[in-house]
């Protein structure tokens, strides 16, 4: 075996990629810039805090089946976590928008982490939205039968039937959520890879 | 290679300033900490609502004129879901988006015939009571334009219907078997047979809930509900949640488009909305790529509180 085809190896390769971009000291990172000194950042990592409590939450939900919290005092609290995990996460996260848009934090080539965040948010949105007429109370009888008539209008309706508890159950437990951790993933491997966005270049103030 | 010029809302200043110690994991496990605490305890302070489903025996028991009314517009086409057009029926075009019609181009995918779906079906499904399968017969037997003059004498009484000694009052004179299928589906829907009946229409397993749900929001029973519990769609609607709960406040700026003129009245409303919102996000989306929309946060300066420390720091030397 010759060291050219461990080289041309798809394996090698992506782990030499993989190390090149971002290798330990970038991943786990023991220091950061100075200006990285600001309340702001803690609402990044408030928002994947949350996360993990809504999805944690979410499974011990999931442990007893859909109808369980209904007529159980204990699903009941679960429940209750389970909804003030993501008033919480949703409340980070719009704060965390709204500090990165004010830094214009996609400034140096990270683009990308601005748009993966978006679309986190995005998909974020629909989760909760099927979460909520996945309830089977009457909340989820009367936001399903309100919001079907937005979604109709745009013929995405005809596929996705909010009033399909099956459906929404399924979308809200498996594929939101699946594609809202890998997004997130992204997203936060793009910030480690790229570092974070330096102040914009001020003049102070005195030698204006 | 020429070096492009500096662009202060596209390019970041290299960082030439120092370093400072961080924990990223302590960072981390501390978030966790707080926010499984703060959760815990905003579960213990305020719990979360879970008022019961309705169902139609709830309804129909409650509001047994609303249930036959609404019944009724089942019959006559006039109920909601029968005007509804795609992706139920051909009921109506649907909302306009311009001259777009998007739901008619996606097609009738999810079926819905009120007269069969809500009426004869799970009037067909009762076990065999001599008047109903007379009734059940003349109907199947008879002209659509006889069916139609019978559904229309019934309507043209059933202004004044009533509910007594637990019977729905009618005084129609003409109007063929839609007496005994009204009172019947009344009935079927009060022991809560009906519930069932649409419920299973797909066999014995079954989580879709089309069926049962389009009939009640045919009728006024659940938006009264609702009404009561501030959910409709002039206060706000359905970003709020029963209860005095935050609901889904992030939903505030689609909501809030349905409060004001053009698109309080519009018929259109639903797709108008839509498509703003569509448009917004992708604005959200590529705002790094815009021109101007990139440049407010340089230009609002608000990133002078966000980085105090920062700018303090490289005043003072
Ligand atoms: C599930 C949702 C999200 C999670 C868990 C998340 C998490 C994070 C974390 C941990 C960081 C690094 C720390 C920090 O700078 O605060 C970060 C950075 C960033 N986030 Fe998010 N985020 C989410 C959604 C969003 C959204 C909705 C946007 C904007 C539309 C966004 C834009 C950014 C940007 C541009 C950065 C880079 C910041 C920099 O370089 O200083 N994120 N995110």
């Amino acid at each position: 075996m010759s060291t050219t085809e461990i080289d041309r190896q798809w394996t090698t390769r992506l782990r030499r990629r993989a190390a090149g971009k971002l290798p330990p000291e970038k991943l786990l990172p023991d220091k950061q810039p100075s200006y990285v000194s600001s309340w702001i950042y803690v609402f990044g990592v408030t928002t994947l805090a949350a996360l993990t409590v809504v999805i944690a939450t979410g499974c011990l939900l999931a442990i007893r089946g859909p109808q369980w919290w209904h007529s159980s005092s204990v699903g009941l609290f679960v429940n209750s976590l389970h909804l003030w995990s993501v008033e919480i996460f949703f409340f980070a996260m719009v704060v965390h928008l709204w500090g990165k848009y004010f830094m214009a934090a996609w400034r140096g080539g990270r683009a990308m982490t601005w748009m993966t965040g978006v679309v986190t948010f995005l998909t974020s949105i629909g989760a909760a939205f099927t979460g909520y007429v996945s309830q089977s109370n009457f909340d989820s009888q009367w936001i399903s039968t309100q919001a079907k008539d937005g979604i109709n209008s745009t013929g995405v309706g005809a596929f996705f039937n909010v009033l399909n508890l099956g459906q929404m159950l399924m979308w809200h437990i498996v594929l939101l959520p699946l594609v809202a951790v890998l997004l997130t993933a992204i997203h936060v491997l793009l910030v480690r890879v790229k570092g974070v966005v330096p102040p914009f270049e001020d003049v102070p103030k005195a030698t204006k | 290679m020429t070096k492009k010029a500096f662009r202060p809302d596209v390019d970041a200043p290299e960082w030439k300033g120092g370093y400072s110690p961080y924990d990223i994991i302590k960072e981390g496990t501390i978030a966790l900490v707080v926010v499984a605490l703060l959760t815990l305890l905003l579960a213990i302070v305020f719990g979360s609502p879970d008022e019961h489903a309705i169902t139609i025996k709830t309804w129909s028991n409650a509001a047994p004129v609303d249930f036959a009314t609404t019944a009724l517009s089942e019959l006559n086409g006039t109920s909601t879901t029968a005007q509804y057009g795609a992706p139920y029926n051909h009921g109506s075009t649907g909302p306009q988006l311009g001259p777009f019609t998007l739901a008619k181009w996606a097609g009738v995918r999810i079926s819905v015939n009120t007269v069969n779906d809500f009426v004869i079906d799970p009037l067909k499904s009762q076990p065999s009571q001599p008047a109903l399968s007379t009734a059940l017969t003349q109907w199947s037997q008879a002209s659509s334009s006889e069916r139609a003059g019978w559904v229309a004498d019934y309507t043209k009484a059933a202004g004044k219907m009533t509910f007594a000694n637990g019977q729905v009052m009618v005084n129609s004179t003409n109007a063929g078997p839609v007496p005994v299928f009204i009172e019947d589906l009344t009935q079927m829907a009060r022991s809560g047979a009906l519930d069932q009946a649409l419920i299973t229409q797909a066999g014995f397993y079954t989580t879709n809930y089309t069926m049962p749900l389009l009939f009640l929001a045919d009728g006024t029973y659940l938006s009264g509900l609702a009404d009561h519990q501030h959910l409709t769609g002039d206060q706000w609607g359905m970003m709020n949640e029963t209860g005095s709960y935050p609901g889904q406040a992030w939903l505030w700026l689609y909501t809030f488009w349905y409060q004001i003129p053009p698109f309080n009245t519009s018929a259109n409303a639903d797709v108008l909305v839509f498509a703003i919102m569509g448009l917004l996000s992708i604005g959200l989306l590529v705002t790094p790529f815009i021109p101007g929309l990139r440049s407010i946060p340089r230009k609002t300066r608000v990133y002078r509180l966000i980085w105090r420390e920062h700018y303090q720091n490289q005043e003072k030397t």
